[in-house]
């Protein structure tokens, strides 16, 4: 890639040294010097208001017990400590959070009478520093009666299962059936069908940094201002505002500069913000509270955990004419919101990258002992793919066919795009067939089944796995709304869109600053934002700063702004896109009134504003600086200064009453082929080979996308070998420790071959198309498949490891 | 994540260091490299009053050689591995030693701090154990050597008494070959299993004696003499038939990580794989 | 043999990215804590607080070391880098570049330490192969990247050196 690398320092003015277009070059990104020199801030970093006091959580030993009494005297007398805050003090001031889905369960960031997992908050101590708060948290007295806890979620179904929640009177938070097109009579006329029950795990992509909350409530007028890593989606603010009682307006939340990695996971931060504003107003001074690791794993959140059986129906020749789903979700103790988001997030592309039409789906949304679950990367689409994909491979297996065959005869075809699909989502473009071939080439497929016939005849255990998606990105805000019946959803306001919103200025130097909604947490928002607006204002990279950090009292944003669905791309470059046109034929406008020439003939171009063919230019800064030092002679119709804000959507509406919904904008697509070679006696999986393609639509900064797309893998790979948050029956956790909790290190990362057959989207301004969940939704189908391959059976589950592996090898001999 | 206020001494000699222990016996730990300690310190595991601070205690780093080859407890395992005299006598150790956590905590992490901890599945309690080696005890009372036989009693627990320390590790010369193999879920980690081997070999090639060791079967490392086995030359065969047999002899853990027979599965496994190193070596 | 009170603050003193640095901790204060929160270096980053991820590696005297598992009073009277040593004001030193040209950061809260870790390791292992650097890097968690920049970008960074070295 080095080719396409191009200098963004001091090339103003430098004729010769102006790529075409700053757009679809790997530039160097923004954000590294900050980062590499140690100067970037992370809210750890931040002491930004006076009289900050540190706040430690008691939590939970048990995974369900009644709290019947909490006596924090000792710890209140120790000398250091501010206050102890327990969740009966907490619910005076917070009201428990509702989800989508109707019933009477509430989410509270504290247990109050009962906790409901190990780690759930109980008590919050307040004091000089961390280690007195840890002290004190040692000296708080509760008394515990425990209950039974329910932790497999098919057991929790169950009518003598302990129950979570007595308002709901069941562990069942949610039943809802969705039939498109008419899989019953497709089943009753199919030549085969096949079923696959599947399971998959709950991990978590924990990023490195934690979560960090500093909560300060100040009143006359009653205000909560919270700096913090949330990332979104804003959706959460006002639920957080109506959790505390007051108007959105009153609770302002600012994000830091710099946030430590997400994936999702920092969605769960709103819970923290909310206690921690109660115990900030109860105790009446600014809190700080950074979590720790051992917080993180246990009580932070998770990957929604699933089982269930996939059935499909096929014809004589293989065509695949109807799917049935039936998913137990294990959604942990509570829906937290935007829960049940993840089990609908795939609801409109339940084809996959099939043109399959008739399709049934029967989610059960059920409560346990564990902790709430939330945005992980690939919400939703890795346990869907996960079922669809090990169902495929399954299948091909059943019914004799080789599984990319099998596949190819049921790709939707490349001219059928844009294709509506049974669940109502348009897929903007595709040509899977091609894709498969870069698979297919790049894997050398043939040779690679001829290597595992020859390991076979060596008595080698050697398998191939599959996995193939499609990547929805940038989420109709509606789609959370299929959880309701039509008939409820009638009953609520309408939700529909993606909005993004963005603030374009120029400064009275010429400095261009753009401010974003899209609370990055590594992504390079502000380098291809960079590239964005240097392409339409004629200037560089370096000539724009990008501000990412959002503070909802100053900064523009919507209930869709936030760093998730794979938005940035596909809904947040539009708005950058359409913010700097706007600039642009601004500064168009000034020029021409300066160079006396017709608008059309002012073009941007290396940092000048220039008459089309001549050589007449003035310098862009000199045109644009005119807005605030000269506003009285702008040309007519000019407003004085340049600070333009911008806010799109994508045209997504909500869900129709026949359960249909378009649920993203661009539907990118991911291919995998995995090769493993297992040691039959300890269990060792190599994985030999990997391979992926990717249709990303444009590529706008391709080393960011290659980054973004080798991290998704990884994050993949460490589900579908390692990662678990594993309990005991009991419900006591496992997994505290990065001891116990494994992610792969740069030793269990394998050769990693990507290809890329893009398609440009029609949908999005650039062509672009999302990216961010990738692999990190296949790769634990593609490797359980190659192993179920290589061990000839198909009832295994991720996450791979040793044990199990030779664990299934013991039962198939036996 | 923080630790309890702890008193703290940085013992610039060994008789500081006795003094305190007799003071605050089980109250005080000693603090060596920090890669156990300290996880358990910050997660409040360990609780002491007093933390006794021996990286700048006298007398405690070094290598000697004479009969067997005495390490001093502070000698950092990154220092062991580039001891050319320690790593040709000890060959065991070289084999091991880079399947010991990671660059960045073998810089800190010494050899007495190891074996003081009794990790059962460590490296070092196990290659100490293997080759028959001796743990120096020293306390007000004077000093003890210790067979690694009877220092290592179970899960994190050995035969130290809270008045003692350890101040050297006695590394027996043994000749013959050796092999070292390990599982672990990933690079680095505890391992699932260990096997650790020394084998004897006749004049005529066949095995003479030796010792196959385990970890992370049971609570603690276990060895078992090679004698009984011998009398044949080490093939396949026989490396499959010794490894299983200890293997059924073992009592393995059984927890969520992995049950009894799969550890059992491992020791048998690894202590044949690891055997045919040894052999392999002595071979060419 | 001075015995510090667990309950009282003692003076610390330590050379820092060669200068010198006093503050107060009491026995118990993580290193990392001290250089963040007592002498506002804030560059180093706590992940783990048990030694695992290596976020918070720093060099004591020239090696590198987990600053979540040392105590600052441990470290009275030592020399630190920390990654605030590196660049030389704006100019990126050669690892560093290597990082950027690399791609081998995204949200760069385990940069730091990786940056510390890998500086000593080149230091040691001037011309390392693949699997060394790897075997290396094995003792930091990333969960951006998947750790194919960082390992281009310290290969790279060695070439760099290696080449200023033969000049």
């Amino acid at each position: 890639m080095a080719e396409t690398e191009v200098p963004t320092d001091g090339s103003s003015g430098k004729p010769g040294r102006w790529p075409d277009r700053w757009i679809g070059k790997s530039v160097p990104r923004k954000e590294d010097a900050a980062l590499l020199t140690g100067s970037a801030r992370f809210i750890d970093d931040m002491e930004p208001v006076a009289g900050l006091r540190h706040a430690a959580i008691l939590r939970s030993p048990y995974a369900h017990a009644k709290i019947t009494s909490i006596d924090a005297s000792a710890a209140l007398a120790l000398s250091g400590v501010y206050g102890v805050v327990t969740g009966e003090q907490v619910a005076e001031y917070l009201r428990g959070i509702p989800s989508v889905v109707r019933t009477p369960i509430r989410f509270m960031p504290i247990a109050i009478d009962k906790a409901r997992f190990v780690g759930e908050p109980v008590a919050v101590v307040v004091a000089r520093d961390r280690y007195l708060a840890e002290d004190a948290l040692d000296l708080i007295e509760v008394e515990y009666e425990p209950l039974d806890a329910a932790i497999d979620a098919e057991a929790a179904m169950a009518d003598d299962a302990p129950v979570l929640h007595d308002v709901a009177g069941s562990n069942v938070a949610g039943h809802r059936t969705i039939i498109n097109g008419d899989p019953e009579s497709a089943f009753d006329e199919a030549a085969h069908v096949v079923s696959l029950d599947f399971h998959i795990q709950r991990y978590s992509s924990t990023p490195m940094e934690t979560y960090g909350v500093v909560a300060n409530f100040e009143s006359v007028p009653d205000r909560y201002t919270v700096w913090s890593n949330f990332q979104g989606p804003f959706v959460i603010q006002p639920l957080m505002a109506g959790a505390l009682g007051v108007p959105g307006n009153r609770l302002r939340l600012i994000t830091a500069q710099a946030s430590g990695g997400s994936f999702g996971i920092k969605q769960g931060v709103a819970a923290y913000i909310v206690l921690l504003c109660a115990v900030s107003r109860i105790l009446g001074v600014p809190v700080k509270w950074t979590e720790d690791r051992l917080e993180h794993l246990a009580a932070s959140s998770a990957a929604t955990g699933r089982s269930g059986t996939v059935t499909g129906a096929f014809a004589a020749d293989g065509e695949l004419t109807a799917l049935r789903f039936r998913n137990i979700n294990d959604m942990g103790a509570f829906l937290r919101p935007p829960e049940p988001a993840s089990v609908y997030r795939m609801q409109s592309t339940l084809n996959g990258c099939y043109g399959v039409q008739n399709i049934h789906t029967e989610n059960y949304l059920v409560v346990t002992n564990k902790v709430p679950v939330g945005l992980n990367r690939g919400y939703g689409g890795t346990q869907f793919f996960y079922s669809l994909e090990r169902f495929m491979d399954h299948a091909a297996r059943e019914l004799n066919i080789d599984p990319v065959d099998l596949r190819r005869r049921n790709f939707i075809d490349k001219d059928a795009f844009p294709y509506e699909t049974p669940g109502g989502s348009v897929m903007d473009a595709g040509d899977y067939q091609k894709c498969v071939d870069e698979l297919e080439a790049r894997a050398d497929y043939q040779a690679l089944k001829k290597r595992r016939d020859e390991k076979r005849a060596e008595g080698k255990l050697y398998g191939i796995g599959i996995a193939c998606a499609v990547e929805p990105s940038g989420s109709n805000m509606g789609y959370v709304s299929l959880a309701q019946t039509p008939e409820e959803r009638a009953k609520s306001g309408a939700k529909s869109g993606a909005n993004s919103s963005v603030v374009i200025s120029m400064d009275p130097s010429g400095g261009v600053t753009v401010q974003l909604d899209s609370t990055p947490n590594g992504q390079g928002h502000a380098t291809v934002t960079a590239q964005i607006v240097a392409d339409a204002l004629g200037i560089t990279p370096d000539d724009v700063d990008v501000i990412t950090e959002i503070d909802t009292m100053t900064s523009p944003w919507s209930i869709g702004s936030g760093n998730y669905g794979n938005r940035f791309s596909v809904a947040v470059t539009d708005a950058v896109v359409e913010g700097a046109d706007r600039v642009a034929r601004k500064l168009k406008i000034m020029a021409a009134d300066q160079l006396e020439c017709a608008v059309e003939d002012v073009e941007l171009v290396e940092g000048q504003a220039r008459i089309v063919g001549s050589d007449k230019a003035l310098s862009l800064t000199r045109v644009g600086t005119q807005a605030h030092w000269n506003p009285v002679n702008l040309p007519d119709g000019v407003e004085p200064g340049i600070y333009e804000t911008t806010t799109v959507t994508a045209d997504l509406d909500g869900p129709t009453p026949e359960d249909t919904v378009a649920s993203s904008v661009t539907y990118g697509a991911i291919f995998d082929l995995a090769a493993v070679e297992i040691d039959a006696e300890t269990g060792r999986i190599t994985i030999e080979k990997y391979v992926s393609v990717h249709d990303v639509g444009e590529l706008l900064n391709p080393k960011i996308v290659e980054g973004q797309i080798i991290g998704g893998f990884v994050h993949g790979l460490g589900g579908a070998m390692f990662e678990e948050m594993t309990y005991d029956e009991d419900g006591n956790f496992l997994s505290g420790t990065f001891a116990d909790y494994l992610c792969p290190t740069a030793m269990e990362v394998p050769d990693f071959e990507v290809g890329h057959v893009p398609t440009p989207s029609p949908k999005t301004k650039l062509g672009a198309k999302g990216l961010g969940d990738g692999s990190s939704m296949l790769a634990p189908a593609a490797l359980t498949n190659a192993v179920a391959d290589a061990l000839g059976r198909a009832d295994i589950s991720p996450p791979l490891t040793m044990p199990k592996v030779w664990r299934w090898l013991q039962e198939t001999k036996a | 994540m923080k630790p309890v206020a702890f008193d703290y001494v940085r013992a610039s000699s060994i008789e500081e260091v006795l003094d305190l222990l007799l003071e605050a016996g089980d109250d005080a730990v000693l603090l060596a490299g920090g890669m156990s300690l300290g996880p358990m310190l910050n997660l409040r595991a360990a609780t002491p009053s007093l933390v006794i601070d021996l990286n700048r205690t006298a007398g405690l780093g070094g290598i000697t050689a004479n009969g067997a080859v005495t390490t001093g407890a502070m000698l950092r395992q990154t220092q062991a591995m580039r001891d050319d005299l320690l790593m040709t006598v000890v060959p065991l150790l070289a084999k091991a030693m880079p399947s010991i956590g990671h660059y960045q905590t073998r810089s800190r992490g010494t050899l007495g701090g190891s074996i003081a901890h009794a990790d059962p599945s460590a490296e070092l309690p196990l290659c100490l154990l293997t080759l028959g080696g001796e743990v120096e005890l020293q306390s007000k009372d004077g000093s003890r050597r210790v067979a690694a036989d009877d220092f290592f009693e179970g899960v994190l627990t050995t035969a130290r008494q809270p008045t003692e320390m350890i101040t050297a590790i006695h590394w027996p010369r043994r000749s013959g070959s050796f092999g070292f193999v390990e599982e672990a879920q990933r690079h680095g980690d505890f391992a699932l299993t260990a096997a650790a081997v020394w084998i004897e070999l006749d004049a005529t090639g066949s095995l003479a004696g030796g010792r196959l060791g385990l970890g992370g079967v049971e609570d603690r490392p276990v060895a078992f003499d090679l004698k009984e086995f011998a009398g044949a030359p080490v093939d396949e065969n026989l490396a499959t038939q010794v490894a299983r047999d200890i293997a059924g002899r073992t009592d393995p853990m059984d927890d969520h990580v992995a049950d009894a027979a799969y550890r059992r599965q491992l020791a048998g496994v690894l202590g044949k794989r690891a055997l045919m190193e040894a052999a392999g070596e002595a071979g060419s | 043999m001075t015995r510090l009170s667990g309950n009282s603050k003692h003076s610390v003193r330590m050379t820092v990215n060669g200068r010198a640095h006093e503050g107060y901790a009491e026995p118990r204060m993580l290193l990392a804590d001290f250089l963040r929160h007592e002498l506002g270096l804030y560059g180093t980053h706590v992940g783990c607080e048990h030694g695992v991820c290596g976020a918070c590696t720093v060099l004591i005297d020239g090696v590198p070391s987990r600053s979540c598992t040392q105590y600052a009073v441990q470290a009275d009277g030592a020399s630190i880098e920390t990654v605030e040593s590196l660049a030389d004001g704006d100019t990126l030193n050669a690892l560093q570049a290597a990082f950027r040209n690399n791609h081998a950061l995204q949200c760069g809260f385990c940069t730091a330490g990786i940056l510390m870790s890998a500086t000593a390791f080149l230091e040691e292992t001037p011309a390392p192969t693949e699997l060394q650097v790897r075997e290396m890097l094995s003792g930091h968690i990333c969960r951006c990247t998947g750790y194919d920049g960082i390992v281009r970008a310290i290969l790279e960074a060695a070439g760099v050196q290696a080449e200023g070295k033969a000049a």
